[in-house]
């Protein structure tokens, strides 16, 4: 270690054991195990995880920042336009996919990466090599990098592109609370890391491992084939690292543990025998995780090691153990998540990279058309070419026998050539459902307004909105769903809702504004759909005042009326009342009353919200 | 270019395997949609039938890979009399890759810029489309692809030419392929009138089974530590496939479709309700398709039935909130229409 990272690394809140561990075998395999997504914010903790890991890769190994706005010429490659004009032929441009080659490639704010680039990087990353076939050239450049994705969400926001997330081994949550002791691994510097990339070719396997490593993502709720490659390449790099030729029980401890743990999305059912689930399965806390050898309950050690060839491996004491090990580094929200959402067939994450996805993608360009570009507008050099280059002859004639001194000019261009990129400005809807689950809504009608939400969702459907689901009852206001197209997981979520608990209008209206200015910063267009009767009864603090509490709804709503959001207002009291009526004319909201609501007038009440504004 | 996976060794995505093959034998089918989870081998399946595929005989320097049989009166290089002296040669069946990020005038052909600046010529330069003629074009998350480049694929793909009118040309070349597309379903659904102008479908899921995913990633790590014994390892299975889709392509012309299973494929979309008679037509194409994969010289209900899925899944009228999903549905009516 270098004595600048020495530094860092005492100063900075030391790094979790297992980190590191991620970080070593990473580097021993950079380019089989694809990468490591590391959450954290950015700080002194994460810089020394990124100097940690310098320090065990080739100095000369190249290393590029991907940003987050960067556009498709410069990700890909594209017309190098200088030398295209000055060589009179199209010259290819390399981009930073084919730059990074052999190399690491840091993507900061992978929470923000827009999907379209990441569709873009894992088929990359899938075929060794970017394909081209831009601003008429076609192009093949191989390439191979490792990928750190820096994850710096707060809670509340999506996720990194899980498809790149699952083409990356390790998940890597850093957390200024845990700390190791990285003096562990001083032994295992460069020199350590290239001795192993030289045993990692002839390390071998026994198959009862593969069994235990697909057995353990099964039990996981890991669905991907790739997470159990990755595991099986983890655990090679490990053995690796330890200098051995095959694979131990350690091994794959530790690959589980990095690998499948924050991949689960669901707990094991449990073995045979019950057991306490409940106690055991609290591990997530911040605690310093202990080291791979305890975690083994088996008393087998490294001396005895070579044994393990010999002994015949029982699959299903190693899964067991596999389980056990990747428990250590579940996801910290995933109890949580799995205790409020019954039977959901898929974790929460999945659902919010559909929305990802799909989401933000303004400005893409869809075209180009005739004119002089104004300020704001892109001139398309290479289509404006094109526009000019069946002239040329002529225009060089005419051009000769006009002016007889002057030199020619290669290229003469004119008003009529110039060609504009157009962009196409997304404006994709999302509908928010803020629906009421509290006692007396309970009792009025929630069976009817969970149906006339299923209404509006089927509309929805036809009009490719994406959805988003608000629910408030008791001391509760979620984002039951955040802004999806799948409609089947918004029923979902609204089937299992169950009514019961006061009515805290105000943090519900808060947190639909909140969830509309996000929508609106994305370019989409947000529409808030609220169905309630209007009875606040909560305090944004939690308190049973029906007075304050309709006092603080009413400041909500005027806020809410002046971020100029269309809305509309679904009163699911048994006859029109008078609180959900006044709320609605402080938000400025079209006012429904749900007994005349049938079906046409209340899809075309949500038109209406929209287009008001 | 790297060696891709061994089509045969594929485990556990019979479906994927089934729906290209028919798609080989068949072109006029019209396509393939392949929607599933994550890493479960849909591009694998397409990059291995690639090399599966047996070459075929095309006018040498075409640019439109022309049969020298009948070259297509649309290709401006071999009607222009261009290629008139020009033999036959043996090439690859095109299996063209539509990467994320082409532009249109890549995928459509445009105005040749090096001779435009050069030569001062109005020359075209034919783009994916062109190059994919006769073979097959894979969109790899199709869903995330442009609307409009959607659309005009499929137009073309149906048509069989692609028309170029811009920057002062104004060019017909013929373009018949299969077209491939595959998606993740979570990363957002195809428009609904975009579904059903694909012949066939495939569900891909992973695995459940312990012993197919074990099997998954052993092959896959053989492959991985040493592509190329892995290949030689499967190329007996690989020539037995390959052999059969070639018996299957001469035989299809032969095969007679019973009475009873036009019944059946009627019945079986009045049942399911699917719109228009694509569904009927592509079901009794798929069929015998897949009695020729099979060797046999007739159409019989079980073909009906194992393709049928296939053919209608995404033909129904989709309800949204559907959780059980359409594959169920068309598996009720078969087990409806079938029963005894």
């Amino acid at each position: 270690m270098t004595g600048l990272a020495r530094d860092i690394a005492f100063r900075a809140p030391a790094l979790p054991d297992d980190a590191c561990r991620a970080a070593l075998l990473f580097a021993i395999d950079p380019f089989g195990l694809g990468g490591v997504c590391l959450s954290s914010r950015a700080g002194p903790q994460r810089d020394a995880w990124l100097a940690f890991l310098r320090a065990r890769l080739p100095n000369d190994m190249p290393e590029r920042r991907l940003p987050n706005a960067i556009a498709d010429d410069r990700l890909l490659g594209g017309l190098d336009l200088t030398a295209t004009l000055s060589a009179g032929k199209p010259i290819v441009q390399r981009g930073l996919l084919a730059d990074v080659d052999n190399g690491l490639l840091i993507i900061p704010m992978a929470e923000r990466l827009d999907p379209g680039t990441a569709a873009k990087l894992c088929a990359t990353l899938d075929q060794g090599e970017v394909r081209l076939e831009r601003d008429g050239l076609t192009a093949c450049h191989p390439t191979r990098f490792g990928t750190i994705l820096l994850d710096e969400r707060t809670e509340d926001e999506e996720p990194p592109p899980t498809g790149l997330c699952d083409r990356l081994a390790f998940h890597v949550t850093l957390d200024p609370t845990q700390q190791g002791d990285p003096t562990m691994f001083e032994a295992a510097d460069q020199d350590a890391i290239v001795l192993a990339q030289e045993i990692l070719p002839g390390v071998e396997i026994a198959p009862e491992y593969l069994d235990a490593i697909c057995g353990t993502t099964l039990a996981y709720g890991v669905a991907s084939a790739r997470a159990a490659i990755l595991t099986l390449r983890a655990a090679r790099a490990a053995a690796a690292l330890e200098g051995r030729n095959h694979v131990t029980q350690d091994d794959v401890a530790l690959a589980a543990r990095l690998v499948i743990g924050p991949r689960a999305t669901q707990m094991p059912a449990p073995p045979e025998e019950p057991e306490a689930e409940p106690e055991e399965s609290e591990p997530p806390e911040p605690q310093p995780e202990p080291p791979p050898q305890d975690l083994p309950e088996d008393p087998q050690d490294e001396p005895d090691a070579p044994q393990d060839l010999q002994e015949p491996l029982d699959p299903s004491a190693l899964q067991e153990m596999m389980i056990e090990a990747a428990r250590a580094s579940l996801p910290a929200n995933l109890l949580a998540s799995l205790a409020s959402e019954l039977g959901r067939g898929k974790s929460g994450q999945g659902g919010r990279n559909g929305q990802t996805q799909m989401g933000d993608r303004r400005g893409r360009p869809i075209g180009t058309r005739r004119g002089i570009p104004k300020p704001g507008q892109r001139l398309n050099v290479l289509e404006t070419l094109r526009a000019a280059a069946p002239w040329q002859p002529l225009r060089r004639h005419q051009r000769a026998s006009e002016a007889k001194s002057g030199t020619v000019p290669r290229m003469e261009i004119r008003r009529d050539d110039f060609r504009i990129t157009r962009y196409k400005q997304n404006a994709e809807t999302v509908t928010i459902f803020v629906v009421d689950a509290s006692g007396s809504a309970a009792v009025n009608r929630l069976a009817e307004a969970k149906g006339a939400v299923e209404l509006l969702l089927a509309d929805c459907y036809i009009r490719r909105d994406s959805v988003a689901l608000i629910t408030f009852s008791g001391r509760l206001t979620e984002v039951a769903l955040p802004p999806t197209r799948s409609l089947v997981m918004a029923k979902r979520r609204l089937t299992g809702l169950p009514g019961g608990g006061g009515t805290p209008m105000a943090a519900a209206i808060d947190m639909a504004a909140d969830l509309a200015q996000a929508i609106r910063r994305k370019g989409q267009t947000p529409t808030l759909v609220f169905m309630t009767d209007g009875k606040a009864n909560l305090t944004r603090e939690g308190k049973g005042d029906r007075v304050q509490a309709g006092q603080e709804a009413m400041t909500a709503a005027r806020l809410l009326a002046s971020a100029g959001i269309g809305t509309l207002m679904v009163d699911i009291s048994p006859r029109p009342s008078t609180p959900a009526r006044e709320l609605a004319a402080a938000m400025r909201a079209k006012y429904l009353p749900l007994p005349f609501a049938d079906p046409a007038k209340l899809s075309n009440a949500v038109k209406g919200a929209t287009d008001n504004v | 270019m790297a060696i891709p996976f061994p089509f045969s060794a594929l485990v556990g995505q019979d479906e994927i395997k089934q729906a290209l093959l028919i798609a080989a034998v068949d072109p006029s089918i019209g396509g393939v949609l392949i929607f599933g989870d994550r890493g479960t081998g849909k591009s694998t399946a397409i990059r291995g039938l690639a090399a599966l595929l047996p070459k075929m005989q095309a006018v040498a320097g075409c640019r439109y890979s022309c049969s020298p049989d009948a070259p297509s009166d649309l290709c401006p290089d071999c009607s222009g009399g261009k290629n008139k002296t020009a033999k036959a040669v043996e090439i690859s069946v095109p299996v063209v890759d539509l990467p994320l990020g082409a532009t249109e005038d890549r995928v459509v052909g445009a105005l040749d810029l090096e001779r435009a600046l050069t030569q001062g010529e109005k020359a075209f330069e034919p783009g994916l489309l062109a190059k994919a003629n006769r073979g097959f074009l894979y969109i790899d998350e199709v869903n995330l692809l442009e609307d409009h480049l959607v659309d005009l694929l499929l137009d073309v793909a149906a048509s069989g030419e692609n028309l170029v009118e811009r920057e002062g040309l104004s060019i017909r070349h013929p373009a018949r392929f299969v077209l491939i597309g595959s998606g993740n379903p979570e990363e957002g659904e195809l428009r609904p009138q975009l579904l059903d102008r694909f012949g066939l479908s495939v569900d891909v899921r992973t695995p459940g089974d312990v012993k197919t995913r074990v099997e998954v990633i052993k092959r896959r790590d053989d492959f991985e530590r040493d592509p190329n014994a892995f290949r030689d390892n499967w190329m007996k299975e690989e020539d037995k496939t390959r052999k059969s889709l070639m018996k299957a392509k001469k035989l299809l012309k032969e095969i007679s479709v019973v009475d009873t299973a036009y019944e059946k494929a009627a019945e079986l979309c009045l049942a399911l309700g699917t719109d228009g008679l694509r569904g009927e037509l592509t079901l009794i194409r798929a069929a015998r398709a897949h009695a020729a994969l099979h060797g046999k010289k007739t159409v019989t209900i079980q073909d009906l039935r194992s393709v049928a899925p296939l053919a209608l899944r995404h033909r129904l009228r989709r309800d949204p909130l559907d959780e059980a999903g359409s594959g169920t549905r068309v598996q009720r009516a078969i087990d409806d229409v079938f029963a005894p």
